[in-house]
């Protein structure tokens, strides 16, 4: 895997999955407000933080990503009243296997980010970025033989 | 019904009613003493005897507790009747001389002194009269019985049980409204400056809210109402002749099935209490917004007239600016109606109190709307001082005679650089708006997101202030922040307009972002229904797969993520769509 580097400097590349309802307005909050976030964060806006599927975050890792932000409403304020509660037992379960895959399961964060703060999105992004900058570059191996199953999970 | 004459004219009334009654609805006029409309008729007093034509003979009786008969022929005001009355008049002058109720009786009777002196003569202008109405109102309406009298003839008196303190006594106040002389008056009914209601809420039991109530019906405090703590009284309900009280009404939920909501919860005024240095509720004379507000209002309860606690006009009034807001220790934000109702309290103190000093306190002036830089600039030209600096404190002045009560402010006046004192006999403080405190609550009822300030969040600031995020759910006014009434009104009309524009076109749009199930791939393992927080996935029995409706379904993708046959599509945000975005966002 290749991760754009200039020099010795090295920025993570991290994936955030943003439900729409609050994060992804927290995060825009930021913007229109001009605050100061950590710019390795791209963003992926799902409709709920319960979309999030494992098999994109694996797949985000595969690609190249050093880490995964997932972000949602407040439990007990989620646009689609339980959505947030499905992300939290994933995630769980997620990061147990990330281990068993030799991934650090520092790289994914869920954190819970209203549409009001914009604050705490910029302050979350930028922690997390210098988390998984300390982390260094994820380095996965991946022998030929497995492309195949790749194909059976992105399908 | 009966007929009968008085002083010449005929009559007909129901049976059962009085002589006094019947005069009354004749428009003749009865002097009485110790009558009173709410109360049995008593007949203790004899003011009220009239003369009744009995065959050939003549009769002098009390009018108010004798019912009239068939063909009975009454004269009010015969020389006999008159001669009864100055009698009684006489007796009574003899005992209390000076009560006004009864000089002004002997006065239209034409008597000047008594003849007869008493042994129990009793000066004062507020003397019992004992015409007892107290203590009837006490059994017969209030139903409380806590006052009697003791002792007979001369000797009566007035009294509570015992002569202690009555337990029975509710402090309704009825004894005192009935009495003749003001013998029993109500603690604090002389009570001038501060208005009563700011401390103990309406004066009466049964109420208007305010002037201009919709609908314009009064109410009943059932923690004031005698009815609610004895069982008796009614008198309302006596006198209202449509028969609209009704005491059995009770709080009741409404279950109204709404397509749409317009939340305009309006705010909460911030309590300064806290705020020590500012003496409110500490110190006399010192008020917050709303109070003043109901002050200088016409029908508020002082008439409109700016008064301090002793009833007199304030020499001078300090209006201190952005109270508990633009504060990191209450609220961040800016009010942005106070530096206008400031200024505008400013143009009324001129107005009502044309002497009187007024000091506006201010951090930076704000008046930020169409007409408002000049009226900021006719307040300056109506006289009123702008002092730019936070007050520090606001103090008792010294202890001498000359300065007691009124009030020193201290503050620093950043624009010329100096400390000052500055001394006032009242304070208006400005409080800042803040959510109301029940605001979170009706946030998780209505699922509506609120900014870090607490107020509700708007779908987006500029482009769509009045809509949240859930689908016919709207904001208007305060609800959704600080503002006045101008910018309320614009932003309800147009809430008002999105809803009205939903109803007229008769359907509504839905989002096409939903999920569908691939009938095909389905395996009917019923995992996705459990999870979907809408009940929009049912499951075929006949086909043994689940399926979406779509009506139901606002494509969270919860369902999506679960199928572990990946036989869901989310709309908008399958698969592909988002490993493609995935591949986008991490190709460099």
């Amino acid at each position: 895997m290749t991760v754009a580097t200039n020099g010795d400097h090295y920025e993570p590349r991290i994936v955030g999955f943003l439900c729409n309802w609050c994060s992804y307005t927290g995060a825009d909050l930021a913007g229109t407000s001009r605050m100061k976030s950590a710019p390795n964060l791209r963003i992926v806006r799902v409709m709920c933080s319960g979309r999030v599927d494992p098999s994109f975050i694996l797949r985000a890792f595969q690609l190249g990503a050093d880490g995964v932000l997932v972000a949602g409403c407040h439990p007990g304020d989620c646009h689609y009243q339980e959505g947030n509660f499905k992300a939290l037992r994933r995630m769980t379960f997620l990061k147990r296997l990330l281990n068993d895959f030799g991934i650090d399961e520092r790289r994914l964060r869920l954190e819970w980010i209203s549409a009001s703060e914009g604050e705490k999105f910029a302050k979350v992004s930028t922690e997390f970025a210098e988390q998984v900058r300390a982390l260094g570059r994820l380095r996965l191996e991946v022998p030929e033989e497995v492309s195949a199953v790749e194909e059976v999970m992105v399908s | 019904m009966i007929s009968l004459t008085i002083d010449g004219i005929a009559t007909q009334v129901a049976e059962g009613t009085t002589i006094l009654q019947a005069a009354k609805l004749l428009e003749i006029r009865i002097p009485t003493l110790c009558y009173h409309p709410l109360l049995k008729p008593f007949g203790a007093c004899r003011v009220c005897v009239v003369e009744v034509q009995r065959g050939a003979s003549y009769e002098v009786i009390s009018a108010c507790n004798t019912p009239g008969r068939e063909g009975m022929v009454v004269s009010t005001d015969t020389a006999r009747v008159l001669a009864a009355r100055r009698l009684v008049l006489e007796l009574m002058l003899a005992r209390w001389p000076n009560v006004p109720v009864l000089r002004q009786l002997a006065a239209e009777l034409g008597l000047e002194q008594p003849r007869f002196t008493s042994t129990l003569r009793d000066e004062r202008p507020d003397a019992c009269v004992l015409c007892l109405r107290c203590v009837r109102i006490c059994e017969e309406v209030v139903g409380a019985c806590a006052i009697g009298y003791e002792d007979r003839g001369i000797l009566r008196r007035v009294v509570t049980p015992f002569n202690q303190e009555s337990e029975a006594c509710i402090a309704c106040g009825a004894c005192a409204h009935v009495c003749l002389t003001r013998h029993i008056r109500f603690e604090g009914e002389d009570y001038k400056g501060k208005p009563a209601e700011f401390l103990l809420g309406p004066n009466t039991a049964i109420y208007m809210p305010t002037a201009q109530a919709v609908p314009k019906v009064p109410s009943i405090d059932p923690e004031t109402c005698i009815h609610f703590k004895t069982g008796g009284c009614q008198s309302c309900v006596q006198v209202c002749e449509p028969g609209a009280v009704n005491h059995k009404m009770v709080d009741e939920e409404i279950e109204l099935d709404a397509g749409q909501v317009l939340v305009a919860t309006g705010f909460d005024l911030f309590d300064a209490t806290p705020m020590a240095q500012y003496g409110y509720g500490r110190l006399d004379n010192i008020y917050a917004a709303l109070d003043i507000e109901r002050m200088l209002n016409a029908t508020g309860p002082t008439g409109g007239r700016l008064l301090l606690k002793n009833g007199q006009p304030p020499r001078a009034v300090g209006i201190v600016h952005c109270v508990g807001s633009r504060d990191e220790n209450h609220h961040r934000y800016c009010s942005r109606v106070c530096c206008m109702y400031a200024l505008k309290f400013a143009h009324l103190v001129k107005e009502r109190c044309p002497q009187a000093e007024v000091y506006n306190f201010y951090i930076d002036m704000r008046a930020f709307g169409k007409g408002y830089e000049e009226f900021y600039s006719r307040v300056l030209h109506e006289g009123a001082n702008v002092i730019r600096g936070k007050v520090a404190e606001v103090v008792q002045a010294g202890w001498s005679k000359q300065e007691e009560g009124t009030l020193l402010i201290r503050c620093e006046d950043t624009l010329i650089g100096r400390f000052r004192e500055i001394p006032v006999d009242m304070v208006i403080l400005c409080n800042a708006i803040e959510p109301r405190q029940d605001a979170g609550r009706v946030g998780r009822v209505f699922g509506l997101s609120r900014s870090p300030d607490g107020f509700f969040l708007e779908r987006h600031p500029k482009l769509d202030p009045m809509a949240t995020m859930t689908d016919g759910l709207f904001v208007a006014g305060c609800a959704q922040g600080p503002k006045d009434i101008p910018d309320s009104v614009a932003q309800a009309s147009g809430a008002a307009a999105r809803i009205l524009a939903t109803i007229s076109k008769g359907v509504v749009e839905i989002d096409p972002i939903r999920a569908e199930i691939d009938e095909a791939l389905c395996s009917g393992c019923r995992t996705c229904g459990p999870l979907c927080p809408y009940n929009a996935i049912e499951y075929l029995e006949d086909k043994k797969v689940s399926r979406v409706n779509s009506t139901l379904c606002k494509g969270c993708g919860t369902c999506v993520a679960a199928c572990p046959s990946g036989a869901i599509t989310g709309y908008g945000f399958n698969d592909a769509q988002i490993n493609a975005e995935l591949e986008g966002i991490l190709t460099l």
